[in-house]
C-alpha cells in the first residue's frame, strides 16, 4: 500500500527541516502540492478529498474528545475566535475549516513530536457567514472530526 | 517591507508544558477584496506557513489559508522545556522572505 500523500509530505518536511541551515526550505514544487491543492479546493469535500487522501473520517459528536469552543454569535465575521481541544493521543495534527467559506480549509496545525504534542490550539479565522466549523484531527495516524455551527452576523471574507 | 510585519512571541512555561502564544502584524489579504475607488482587486498576501522551534526542534508547524484573520493570532503547547530555553518562530508568506523571531521562554 502506498504511503498516504500526506505522510510522504510531513517525511520530506521532517527531514527539509534538518539540512537546510536551520531553517526549513521545501522544495517549492512538493510543498506547494498539499496546501495549494487544498487550498484551492472549493468544497469542504474536495477539501478534506485534498487534504487526507480519501481516508476515513470518524465523526467525533463527544466534547471530551474533540471540542471546538467559539463564539455562539460572532459579530464580526473578520475574527472569529476558535479553540480546539482533543484528549487523543499521539496527535500528528489539527486542521480547522469553516464549511460555507469560499476556500474551506484555514488552518492545519502540523505536531512533528507527537509524543510531546498538546492537544489544544487557539487562533482567530474569518467566516463568510454563519456556517459550521469543523476540526479534522489526527492522531496515531486516525482521522476524527468534530463540527460546531458558528452564527455570523456580519460577514467576513471581505467579497 | 519588513518593519511593517511585526511579530510578537511569547512562550510560559507551566507544570512541564510550554504554552506559545504568537501575534503577527500582517494584512492577510485574501485576493477577493477591491479598492474602493478604482475597484481594482487587491492581491492575496497572506502567511502560509508558521513554524515553531524549541532548542531547534520544530514542536509546530502550520499551513495557513486566506482564512486566517488580519493580524494572525495563535497559540498551542508542547510538553517539555526549561526557563531560558529558546523558541523561536519564523512564517513566510509568498512576497517575503523567513521572517524569524526568537523568545526567551519563563516560569509562571
Amino acid at each position: 500500500m502506498n504511503l498516504p500523500r500526506r505522510t510522504f509530505l510531513k517525511g520530506i518536511f521532517a527531514t527539509g527541516g534538518a539540512m537546510a541551515l536551520g531553517t526549513s526550505v521545501l522544495p517549492q514544487s512538493v510543498m506547494a502540492d498539499l496546501p495549494e491543492t487544498a487550498a484551492q479546493a472549493k468544497s469542504l469535500s474536495e477539501a478534506e478529498q485534498a487534504l487526507f487522501d480519501g481516508a476515513q473520517i470518524t465523526e467525533i459528536t463527544d466534547e471530551n474528545v474533540i471540542a471546538i469552543k467559539a463564539p455562539e454569535i460572532a459579530e464580526n465575521g473578520q475574527v472569529v475566535q476558535i479553540e480546539v481541544t482533543t484528549n487523543l493521543e499521539k496527535l500528528e495534527s489539527i486542521t480547522i475549516l469553516a464549511e460555507k467559506n469560499p476556500v474551506p480549509l484555514v488552518a492545519q496545525f502540523n505536531f512533528p513530536d507527537p509524543e510531546n504534542a498538546v492537544g489544544w490550539v487557539k487562533t482567530r479565522i474569518k467566516m463568510v457567514g454563519t456556517s459550521d466549523v469543523i476540526a479534522v484531527v489526527k492522531a496515531d495516524g486516525q482521522l476524527y472530526a468534530a463540527r460546531r455551527e458558528v452564527t455570523v452576523t456580519l460577514g467576513g471574507c471581505g467579497g | 517591507m519588513a518593519d511593517e510585519f511585526r511579530t510578537r512571541l511569547q512562550a510560559k512555561l507551566k507544570k512541564g508544558i510550554t504554552e506559545v502564544r504568537t501575534k503577527i502584524t500582517h494584512p492577510m489579504e485574501t485576493g477577493a477584496r477591491r479598492e474602493l475607488e478604482t475597484g481594482k482587486l487587491i492581491p492575496a498576501h497572506f502567511i502560509e506557513e508558521v513554524k515553531v522551534e524549541h532548542n531547534g526542534k520544530v514542536v509546530m508547524s502550520a499551513d495557513w489559508s486566506v482564512g486566517i484573520s488580519k493580524d494572525p493570532y495563535c497559540a498551542f503547547k508542547f510538553k517539555g522545556g526549561v526557563e531560558g530555553d529558546t523558541v523561536t518562530l519564523t512564517w513566510k508568506d509568498k512576497c517575503d522572505p523567513f521572517h524569524a523571531k526568537h523568545s526567551k521562554m519563563c516560569v509562571t
